[in-house]
């Protein structure tokens, strides 16, 4: 860069062979630069595919060995006695369903509800508190909030309790959730709000009538994602719902669930169990991944360009 | 506090509409993963049987003990007598009652899986971390005809909270002054050295795919892995294989008065294994506590003198050795010694 | 506007009063979140509390987590969360930027560019759990074989393994937010460059990476603030040592790793309350971290 700014300097000009004409041999320097600028573009390239190599690795391994476990029984059994063989999860997808709809019912209205607020007072003092508050929830370990219930749920109530796993699992959900809905509603222009309000339409009812539903995409996805990450989390439900060998619909007992599932049959020694496992990582992969998929098709079909 | 209040109401208002349900009870335990197999076995089998369901979660003793004295579960396990000092902060008495006795043996994994032999201070000192190599001379000394490699030993210990280190601890505090200084008996330690699986099938996991390792577990977690575990010489001078004989006979001891006090590691009898240890389930001696209703107490003792009597037959199959009769006698006066608003609860019989 | 003069004050009233009560509300969606943080950070302090006066300053500063004696220290797991999260994020940082120089210089739009970030998506969402699983299942035995050849104890568990396996948890995040950051990048100073002749990789390298370098920072932040508290994947494969050394094939353990163990099993006041404080400290440590992050963020986006 350096020597063509001197040649213009000296010269005036750079030269530049007319069309068709092959330019001359350049500089070895600058045939040093080009072959850098390729071999910079290759490792970068070669450093990118090694990063997302696990992607495929754990999708591979888990399809390959998990599919395989995947039967009717394995859907719809229970889990058998250490060191038998058969049995299922079944009481572990209700589980994490269940554990789920807990969370939900607490987390997406009031995150929804949060997260109107810091869209339209997101600068005053309560605003500007609200966010931090926000903001600071999403990065707690997860293993802190599933502490954070037991003490508040688990100890008050004298049980472990799936209630208690979806009060965890709510606190996790909620951040994601606020944030998204804000950064969606934030993303309207103004002109819809004004020309409601022109038209005599009432504060609430802009709001919740139009704004809101222009936003819906985007507030979807973020309960959507909510989910997707709540339904992977393992540490919070640890001291919380405990986990149970049974089916169980009450969620003021002890409750399964597939991460939990997941890593009780992975650190076992029995062969029958591990395969358990494998069979429960795919259920829970396509399950999240499933949920991804959906956020992705939400987006693109009913989001609306302004 | 408001809202834990409004959950408790509701909690309340929810289990008061299972009433109904009466039949069909359910009951929460939580603790050792020693006896788990023979747990979830003989709850399967009364599940079957009776119809009464079992949540049996095996986070490990302490997490038995834990759990039981903060009232969050029925009953707990753990394979190590609570003493006076752990149960000083709970609520109200506990009692222990015995229900199988068991093996904790050392397993190991070397090339050819050969059967070794150990003395007591060798074991100490292993875990002390005094002796780190497999080709060490003072394992050589007593395993003539196997051919050590140069290999490092991988210590693997319990990372969670477990009767199976109480007992083995307790027998390491036996047989080494060391020990019992340095680290001591309990069922969480400060171990010297080594890296911790979680529960008796962590541990198993463990030593199963790392060469030269060492660790130690129940006999059962041994047979069912097929990993070879080693001979010891017991306080009479003979080399002694775990197996339910072996184990009965070390179990074959007088119950004191206060249960507390019972030991049977380091067996003085000669032909009895050195680690071998009853498994206990713990339960408060008052049962009318927090929403317990007295019929679903009665079919938990019910159950828990099925398990003590009809259920021992599930042991043997599954290599724990039954109570002897003394301690079932024992076992007995305990279950019958607990009571709901002071009466006593259950007299006895199926 | 209407006829009636009286019905018009009573429209404009009720107008007004459900005005109020609907910004009651969200005032009140925002007073529960910010209330929900403080009622977090409350309970761990109080939940703590015997601990804290048991345990004094010594806790940050002694070596022992001895539950039979009650002596409890905090520095073996804050030395091996900062550690296993320290190498992760130098070994993320390298994949991540490759990544974010990737997707934000030269593959912005297009098939290949849509699948990179869909697969860097899926790595964000693949459940904590899996990848312990995985770590468990290929990368310890692949490191136990490194052991054996080196001749060290072939523990597979460590330091290293679970270092290794926390950087391909977070770089998904510092990825994106590097090519985010990236894309801010004003064309007119990328188009100075390359028409002063400067190649394409030149102008990354000189123009677009520190231009973007704050903003990449704060990335890092993140995702080292998301790494400290993972929990899962970590306690599968780190071997459960409560040691400090400087040996990286070595077991260790974090803080998040003991609570995950030991938690559900704590007797005895000091010995729960002592986790609890754990739990505090790790709450406390990672929300400075991703405070820090945001500020570094903020700092770059403003300055664009």
């Amino acid at each position: 860069m350096a020597d063509n700014l001197a040649r213009v300097r000296e010269e005036g000009v750079v030269h530049t062979p007319p069309r068709g004409v092959k330019a001359p041999a350049a500089d070895a320097a600058v045939q040093g630069r080009l072959r850098g600028d390729k071999a910079f573009l290759g490792g970068v390239l070669a450093v990118s595919l090694l990063a997302v190599l696990p992607l495929v690795l754990i999708l591979a391994f888990i399809i390959v060995r998990g599919a395989s476990s995947i039967n009717w029984q394995f859907l719809t059994e229970l889990p058998r006695p250490m060191g038998e063989a058969g049995g299922g999860i079944s009481n572990a997808i209700v589980g994490t369903i269940i554990l789920i709809a807990v969370a939900s019912v607490i987390s997406i209205p009031l995150g929804i509800l949060a997260g109107i607020f810091l869209s339209e007072s997101g600068k005053s003092g309560l605003g500007r508190l609200t966010r931090l508050s926000v903001e600071t929830l999403m990065g707690v370990p997860s293993i802190v909030i599933g502490i954070v219930a037991y003490v508040w749920v688990v100890r008050t109530t004298g049980h472990f309790s799936a209630l208690s796993g979806g009060v965890a699992l709510s606190m996790i959900m909620l951040p994601v959730i606020t944030l998204s809905t804000e950064e969606t509603l934030l993303m309207i222009p103004e002109s819809l709000r004004e020309a409601a309000l022109a038209l005599g339409v009432s504060y609430p009812r802009t709001v919740l009538r139009v704004i809101l539903p222009a936003g819906a995409s985007g507030v979807i996805t973020g309960a959507l994602l909510g989910v997707a990450r709540a339904a992977g989390e393992t540490a919070p439900l640890l001291f919380t719902s405990f986990g149970s060998p049974y089916m169980e619909y009450n969620i003021l007992k002890p409750m399964a669930s597939l991460p939990q599932t997941i890593f009780f049959y992975a650190t076992s020694p029995y062969p029958e169990w591990q395969s358990l496992a494998w069979g429960a990582s795919f259920v829970l992969l396509v399950l999240v991944l499933a949920l991804n998929l959906v956020t992705k098709l939400v987006t693109s079909r009913w989001k609306i360009q302004f | 506090m408001k809202v834990s209040r409004l959950l408790l109401a509701a909690a309340l208002i929810v289990s008061l509409g299972g009433i109904g349900f009466a039949q069909s009870f359910e009951f929460v335990g939580a603790g050792a993963t020693f006896p788990a197999p023979l747990y979830t076995k003989m709850f399967d089998q009364y599940a079957k049987e009776f119809g009464v369901k079992v949540n049996y979660q095996a986070i490990g003793s302490g997490g038995g003990q834990a759990q039981i004295k903060g009232r969050t579960v029925d009953f707990g396990a753990s394979d190590v007598v609570m003493t006076a000092k752990d149960l000083v902060d709970a609520p109200a008495e506990i009692v222990q009652v015995p229900m199988v006795a068991g093996a904790v043996v050392l397993v190991s994994n070397l090339p050819g899986n050969p059967q070794l032999r150990f003395t007591p201070d060798v074991v100490a000192d292993i875990f002390l971390g005094k002796i780190k190599n497999w080709n060490d001379q003072r394992i050589s000394s007593v395993n003539p005809d196997v051919k050590f490699p140069n290999l490092n030993i991988t210590v693997v210990h319990r990372s969670d909270g477990s009767g199976t280190t109480g007992v083995f601890s307790d027998y390491l505090s036996k047989v080494s002054d060391e020990w019992k200084t340095k680290v001591g008996m309990g069922t969480s330690l400060n171990w010297p050295v080594g890296i911790g699986g979680k529960g008796n099938p962590g541990v198993a996991g463990l030593v199963k795919q790392l060469p030269g390792a060492f660790g130690y577990v129940e006999l059962i977690y041994a047979i069912q892995n097929n990993i070879p575990y080693a001979l010891l010489k017991n306080k009479s001078g003979n080399w002694i294989k775990a197996s339910l004989q072996s184990t009965s006979t070390a179990a074959n001891v007088p119950v004191p008065e206060d249960v507390t006090k019972l030991s049977t590691t380091n067996s003085d009898a000669p032909e009895g294994y050195p680690i071998a240890s009853f498994t206990w389930l713990l339960l408060y001696k008052e049962q009318n506590y927090g929403n317990h209703q007295k019929d679903k107490c009665e079919a938990l003792l019910k159950m828990i003198w099925w398990m003590t009597h009809d259920g021992q037959k599930y042991a043997e199959p599954l290599a724990y050795a039954v109570l002897p009769a003394p301690v079932v006698a024992k076992a007995e006066s305990i279950i019958k010694s607990i009571t709901f608003d002071g009466k006593p609860l259950f007299a006895g019989g199926m | 506007m209407d006829g009636d003069p009286e019905h018009g004050t009573r429209r404009m009233r009720t107008a007004q009063a459900s005005d109020s009560a609907f910004r009651i509300t969200l005032f009140f969606g925002g007073i529960v979140v910010s209330v929900l943080l403080i009622a977090i950070l409350l309970s761990l302090v109080l939940s703590s509390r015997p601990a804290l006066v048991a345990n004094g300053f010594r806790f940050l500063t002694g070596s022992e987590w001895d539950p039979v004696t009650n002596s409890f220290h905090a520095l073996p797991f804050v030395f091996g969360t900062l550690v296993t999260s320290l190498i992760a994020l130098a070994i993320a940082t390298v994949l991540s930027l490759a990544l974010a120089v990737l997707m934000g210089e030269y593959f912005r739009a297009g098939m290949f560019a849509s699948v990179m970030r869909t697969a860097v998506e899926l790595l964000a969402g693949i459940p904590s759990i899996v990848y312990g699983f995985i770590g468990l299942f290929f990368l310890v035995p692949a490191i136990r074989v490194v052991q054996i050849v080196l001749g060290v104890p072939p523990f597979g568990v460590g330091i290293l393994t679970s270092s290794i396996l926390l950087a391909f948890m977070i770089l998904p995040y510092s990825a994106s937010i590097g090519r985010e950051m990236l894309m801010l990048v004003p064309s007119d100073l990328k188009e100075a460059a390359l028409s002063l002749g400067a190649t394409r990789s030149e102008t990354v390298w000189k123009v677009s990476l520190p231009y973007a370098r704050s903003g990449i920072m704060g990335g890092v932040f993140l995702s080292l603030g998301r790494a400290l508290g993972e929990t899962m994947a970590v306690t599968m494969v780190i071997g459960n040592s409560n040691i400090i050394t400087a040996n990286l094939l070595s077991p260790g353990n974090t803080m998040a790793s003991l609570i995950a163990n030991e938690f559900s099993e704590a007797q005895g006041a000091v010995y729960l309350a002592s986790l609890i404080e754990i739990a505090l400290l790790l709450f406390i440590i990672s929300t400075v971290i991703n405070i820090l992050g945001k500020v570094v963020i903020n700092r770059m986006v403003e300055a664009v």
